[in-house]
């Protein structure tokens, strides 16, 4: 503990020291931070909440930070105080772009690995992109106390990854403490600190936004030139945007207003926006009355690669969802969603998220927060088709891909990475090329521990990939993937009919060589989902005018109550009135009756794994 | 023959009493009374009707049994007379049913008729019915039946086939029906004859023999009843565990389908869904009131009862129910008083049953638009709607009854 901590705004760039822990979900990241926040004397052992850092309710349930935060922690080494700016990371795969943002603030980073288990493929992905960062790592192993802890054997794994002697890699554990100090005091030794130009106009790069409902936007930033001071206007260089600093301060652990901010430093700014999108992840902040001329770099904006169709299961309870929407906006900058009417479902959202992490966070908190019912729909990427005519057509949902003449149709990919125990190698590769994957190279980490990488289609990933890799291999393998861009692929729309009417809500873009499977899966799905009506309806699945898959539902030909004597007759009524409840829930497709359940179980991705 | 598990509705009061509006039509509406007769020699394993065997009573000596059942029964018929005071018209109908009721003696049957008749008086040519067990009647217990005042008898066959009669585990040696057949007719009484179709493991052809043998009897009545699973039989266990089939809807209706042409070609008539009658005048008058809204007061443990819009229905066990009107109280568990709204609806539910029909006039505008619809998917008939204004469901719409309402019905 360091007997006084350093003044904000002026903290000589020389004693800082801004660092960020790599690891894998349940590695013990926020556990260690827990530690360090205890150990500098931040948070006193009593006031320490669990896991100070995963404010919201969902990222610790779930045991994940989804929004990074930064902590200023005093430290002493040798007599002199250093300020230790821990930039916390989210450690999901669908959040990328912010993990790259949250390492370009810091200058060293921490990877710490479970002594149990290993290093994980989306750790392995965030220490790359550390790597390319130019971050000095810190290898970690933490876990020390389990009794099942292999730290030599992960030692070297992790020295093989980055470089040197297995004998560098500290170990810790971050639950009874040991070998925190040692951390800290190597973090301080280690890592270099932040070089800046003091007088030039000042740059800071924002690597994350959070809406507070008292506050407004709270903006997080690492300055790299300059300062930024109280009440001055500032500029987000992207937008161009100015806004008054109304508070700048920074966070140790609960905010705490300064006189600025300088060369190295990590803090928060509030300017009194409303919306996340204007204070965006990414951007440069700069000084209105002395603006920079050249923003800091590697801006971008989000980009939703995954889309779902929204729906109240109460369709009464589509304006809430509007509001609800709106609010979770605001703390959201890569969340979109636009009306969208279903025959099927009625009214909802077609919304784009990040990735499925994204779309289940989003969802989860649209139930909870807001308290709505909702369903939401397969999963689907973003097409982009080309006509023969030369028109462009970008297909967000199954329904707008075009009729007629396709030259051609072009799908995202990623570059996945797997990790996995050497004896799944067959298994993985064998999964890998059903889902049209294309291996692009192969490392073994240690003897028994292999690193695969693929390119492989988005579609795939979001159709059910990852509980196949986790099926097949006992739930060795760990996945991680980034967007690699689009290829041209063989893709048809097979849509379903019923009783000769196409239903969009089950239709889907599928790969020409799993058309008929998706077809023979989604009628036989629908014939078991849809009960029997008074005529027969014919369910066919089809390309263009091609059947290729079809079922009938049987007409129904008895539904009579036999009996229907005195003692019957308030039970048969009570069940009538219980049954014209039901038909309200049913939806009409041209004569049919689908019983809005059907859709749930058609459409849902709960559904496709209840079906497993 | 209620079912087992009573419906929810509101407390009713221990006195029995009823509103006000539900008694004010009473003198001008038919009359009928249920007598619900507990106790079975066996309990069927495909049977969920409210009644016990006499060792689930506790055997002689019990609150309640076959040597007592007539006492309480008649005291409920004193509540009865209480509840509906002087206004009350002679009774048109008289229906025992059970359980088996002629595991009473018929001195008991007749003294509970008797009871009827002094508190309500018959009406000229009322119809006194009572279900038997072919088992379990003589030449001179039937015989005592109709000197007591009864008119007809509905004999359980259930089926003509011992395999069949095996799975629905009834004891009775299907020769006796046809001696139980005879000795009715001798003693002057109209037969009505029970089936159950669809039971597992039963073929059509064994359908087949069950009509054909039950047509040979030459009843006045048939009635026939697809079998169902109720949640609580041992067979709905036998079907969970998969020891036997659960019966099937499309083997059902074939085997409707074929009883009704059966039963039509051999001089039957269909009067309502599941009830075929020789005549008009042998139609079962009490069930028709069930279907048309009239009233009736069931007597006996967990029998219903419906009086002007109120519905209302009897603590299920024998001695809860002994208990309570020997307590001077009503042995009501509940009660609903029927909205108009749920009135529309059960009228819809159940005119529809009948031969007879439903008036189109009693139908609301959104009912009477979906009329040209079910013609035209074949499921009422054309000429009775057209011709005669009344909604009859044709043969198919007989199978999808529930359908049909469901479309009138639809807001």
């Amino acid at each position: 503990m360091a007997r006084t901590a350093l003044a904000p705004h002026a903290t000589p760039p020389e004693l800082i020291r801004n660092f960020c822990i790599i690891a894998h979900i349940d590695h013990g990241k926020s556990t260690l931070a827990d530690r360090m926040l205890q150990l500098t004397g931040v948070v006193d052992s009593r006031a320490m909440r669990a896991q100070y850092l995963d404010r919201m309710d969902i990222e610790r349930e779930r045991g994940i930070t989804i929004k990074s935060q930064a902590v200023r922690m005093p430290w002493e080494v040798d007599d002199t105080t250093y300020c230790l700016n821990m930039i916390d990371t989210p450690g999901h795969v669908d959040f990328t772009y912010e993990v790259s943002r949250s390492l370009a603030a810091c200058e060293g980073a921490v990877l710490l690995v479970d002594a149990a288990q290993g290093i994980e493929a989306q750790t392995l992905a965030n220490l790359y992109l550390a790597m390319e960062n130019d971050l000095t790592i810190i290898p970690v192993l933490n876990k020390i106390d389990l009794p099942a802890a292999q730290p030599e054997k992960y030692a070297e794994e992790l020295a093989k990854l980055i470089g040197g002697d297995p004998d560098d890699c500290l170990r810790v554990s971050g639950k009874t403490g040991e070998g925190v100090e040692p951390l800290l005091d190597t973090i301080v030794d280690k890592l270099p600190h932040p070089v800046g130009d003091a007088d030039a106009p000042a740059r800071a790069m924002i690597f994350d936004s959070v809406y507070d409902t008292y506050r407004g936007v709270v903006t997080y930033v690492r300055v790299v030139d300059g300062n930024l001071n109280p009440r001055e206007r500032i500029v987000m260089m992207s937008t161009r945007a100015t806004h008054e600093l109304l508070e700048i301060g920074v966070i140790s652990p609960e905010p705490v207003p300064s006189k600025g901010l300088g060369v190295g430093e990590v803090g928060y700014l509030i300017t009194g926006v409303k919306d996340v999108r204007q204070s965006r992840v990414g951007d440069t902040v700069t000084n209105a009355s002395k603006p920079a001329t050249k923003d800091l770099g590697g801006y971008r904006d989000p980009k939703p690669m995954v889309f779902s169709g929204l729906y109240p299961i109460d369709g009464s309870d589509y304006p809430d969802l509007r509001e609800a929407l709106d609010k979770l906006k605001l703390n959201d900058a890569a969340l979109v969603y636009e009306p969208e009417t279903s025959a099927a479902l009625g009214f909802g959202f077609r919304c784009g998220f990040l990735g499925l992490l994204h779309l289940e966070i989003v969802r989860e908190r649209l139930e909870r927060e807001f308290g709505l019912e909702l369903i939401s729909t397969q999963p689907n990427v973003v097409y982009d088709v080309t006509m023969d005519d030369g028109k462009q057509i970008h297909v967000t949902n199954p329904s707008e891909f075009p009729e007629g003449k396709i030259a051609e149709v072009s799908e995202p990919i990623v570059r996945a990475t797997v990790l996995a125990p050497s004896e799944f190698v067959g298994a993985i590769m064998e999964l890998c090329q059903t889902k049209r994957g294309t291996l692009r190279g192969m490392d073994y980490l240690s003897e028994d521990r292999v690193e695969m990488r693929y390119t492989l289609p988005l579609a795939e990933i979001v159709f059910d990939f990852f509980d196949q890799l986790k099926s097949r291999t006992r739930g060795y393998a760990s996945l991680d993937y980034e967007p690699d861009g689009d290829q041209v692929a063989d893709l048809v729309k097979v849509q379903i009919l019923l009783q000769g009417e196409s239903v969009d809500a089950f239709s889907a873009i599928v790969h020409k060589d799993k058309a008929y499977a998706y077809g023979v899966m989604m009628a036989g799905k629908l014939k078991d989902l849809i009960p029997r009506q008074q005529f027969e309806v014919p369910i066919q699945a089809a390309i263009g005018s091609r059947i290729i898959a079809r079922e009938n539902i049987r007409a129904i030909r008895k539904d009579v109550l036999a009996k229907c004597y005195g003692g019957d007759i308030s039970r048969k009524r009570k069940l009538l009135e219980k049954q014209k409840e039901g038909k309200k829930r049913m939806k009409m497709v041209g004569r049919v009756e689908v019983p809005q359940e059907a859709f749930i179980a058609a459409l849902s991705s709960d559904g496709e794994k209840a079906k497993k | 023959m209620p079912p087992s598990a009573l419906p929810d509705g509101d407390p009713a009061p221990t006195s029995g009493q009823l509103p006000a509006a539900a008694l004010a039509d009473l003198a001008s509406t038919d009359l009928g009374i249920y007598v619900h007769v507990p106790f079975c020699a066996v309990r069927c394993g495909y049977c969920d009707f409210n009644t016990y065997t006499l060792t689930e009573l506790g055997g002689p000596g019990a609150s309640i049994g076959i040597d007592t059942y007539a006492d309480a029964a008649v005291r409920e018929l004193d509540l009865a007379q209480r509840v509906l005071g002087d206004r009350s018209p002679s009774v048109s109908t008289v229906f025992v049913g059970g359980g088996t009721p002629t595991m009473l003696r018929s001195g008991d049957l007749v003294r509970v008729l008797d009871g009827i008749r002094r508190r309500f008086g018959l009406a000229a040519g009322a119809e006194v019915t009572t279900e038997a067990n072919p088992d379990s009647v003589t030449a001179q217990s039937l015989r005592e039946l109709a000197d007591g005042g009864f008119t007809r008898v509905s004999l359980g066959m259930q089926s003509a086939v011992p395999h069949v009669l095996r799975t629905l585990e009834r004891t009775h040696d299907p020769d006796n029906v046809a001696r139980a057949v005879a000795a009715t007719r001798d003693a002057g009484m109209q037969v009505s004859v029970d089936l159950i179709y669809g039971t597992p493991g039963e073929t059509l052809d064994d359908w087949r023999r069950s009509l054909e043998a039950a047509v040979a009897l030459e009843p006045d009545h048939v009635s026939a009843y697809a079998l169902v699973v109720e949640e609580g039989t041992k067979l709905a266990a036998q079907v969970r565990r998969g020891v036997v089939a659960a019966p099937e809807d499309d083997d059902e209706a074939d085997k409707y389908e074929l009883a009704d042409q059966l039963l039509s070609a051999a001089g039957f008539g269909w009067y309502e869904v599941s009830n075929w009658a020789r005549s008009e005048g042998a139609r079962c008058r009490h069930n028709v009131a069930y279907w048309s809204g009239t009233n009736w007061w069931g007597i006996g443990p967990g029998a219903h009862s419906h009086v002007g819009g109120v519905r209302w229905w009897n603590v299920k066990h024998p001695s809860a129910y002994a208990a309570r009107l020997a307590a001077g109280e009503s042995p009501a568990h509940a009660r609903e008083t029927l909205s108009d709204e749920q009135r529309y609806d059960e009228r819809v539910l159940l005119g529809t049953r009948l031969v007879d029909g439903l008036p189109v006039s009693d139908l609301r505008g959104s009912g009477r638009t979906a009329v040209a619809g079910l013609i035209a998917d074949g499921l009422l008939d054309g000429p009775s709607a057209l011709r005669d204004a009344r909604l009859v469901l044709t043969r198919r719409g007989r199978l999808l009854a529930d359908t049909v309402v469901h479309r009138l019905l639809a807001a």
